[in-house]
């Protein structure tokens, strides 16, 4: 199953429910022409809901460190959301646990992008 | 069944497509290797490493080219060669992802998970055939070979051509 992803707008934030495959060729491809375009529309505050994330490989966490990265470097801020044991083991071992801000209750993520932005 | 030389061969074209094709293979061959849910996602995560790194490094995405797998059931261990055509790559100059300055680089955490999975992990050059990666998941020497998947000797596919 390849990547797939709805998006939805809560408030400010641009919610991605992304489920399926975050793997080389597709799935990176996917991901990073919709943060790409969701910056284009000016939408710099992203939530991405990895609850149906059925794989995520090397190529996949870098894609997802080059949307963390790219979406700082315009002023805004991706963040993840409900990650899989699997999911979440990856990003412990590669060290990026610590680097990307996790949640697991979409009204609180959503929240922390407001106080983020009146702080 | 010999459980101790249960072998499972396959030559597959170097298309991204045919990297879910050796994870399946890779799933089957663990689970009858009797290990549990966690470590066969961890043997099939390092064989779709080394299938991409095999595919788009070792053969540059050239479909003419292919990549040999082979999983072998040991008394004690599994283990997995993946050979492809290309030239190879130095260990040594594989920079480490859990430094500050690469924790943000796109690129660069396959080997590190491999060698995270598997116990063991080393790569070859094969004089005149390419580069050959081993990697071995070492088993609970309480844990028997499920019959089933693995059940002849040596299987053998090829898909090439």
């Amino acid at each position: 199953m390849s990547m797939k992803a709805t998006i939805r707008q809560v408030d400010s934030v641009t919610v991605v429910d992304v489920s399926g495959r975050i793997t080389l060729g597709e799935g990176c491809m996917q991901l990073r022409e919709l943060i790409r375009d969701q910056l284009s529309k000016g939408n710099k505050k992203i939530l991405l809901n990895l609850a149906d994330v059925t794989y995520i490989d090397s190529s996949g966490i870098g894609e997802l460190v080059s949307g963390f990265t790219g979406v700082a470097k315009q002023g805004g801020s991706l963040k993840l959301l409900n990650l899989t044991k699997k999911v979440h083991d990856l990003l412990q071992i590669t060290k990026l646990y610590t680097v990307f801000d996790i949640h697991d209750d979409e009204a609180r993520a959503i929240g922390s992008f407001e106080k983020a932005s009146t702080a | 069944m010999n459980p101790e030389s249960n072998v499972v061969e396959v030559t597959l074209e170097s298309d991204l497509k045919n990297v879910e094709v050796a994870e399946e293979i890779s799933l089957r061959v663990a689970s009858t290797a009797g290990f549990g849910e966690e470590d066969q996602h961890r043997i099939e995560m390092a064989v779709h490493e080394s299938m991409i790194n095999a595919i788009w490094h070792g053969n540059k995405n050239d479909h003419s080219k292919s990549v040999w797998l082979r999983f072998q059931i040991h008394r004690d261990r599994l283990e997995i060669r993946i050979r492809d055509q290309g030239k190879g790559f130095d260990l040594k100059h594989i920079p480490d992802p859990l430094a500050d300055e690469n924790l943000l680089n796109v690129s660069g955490r396959g080997i590190f998970l491999i060698r995270s999975f598997m116990d063991e992990f080393r790569v070859e050059q094969i004089a005149g055939a390419g580069t050959e990666v081993t990697m071995v998941k070492l088993r609970d020497p309480g844990i028997q070979t499920k019959q089933g998947g693995t059940d002849r000797e040596h299987e053998s596919h090829n898909t090439t051509g």
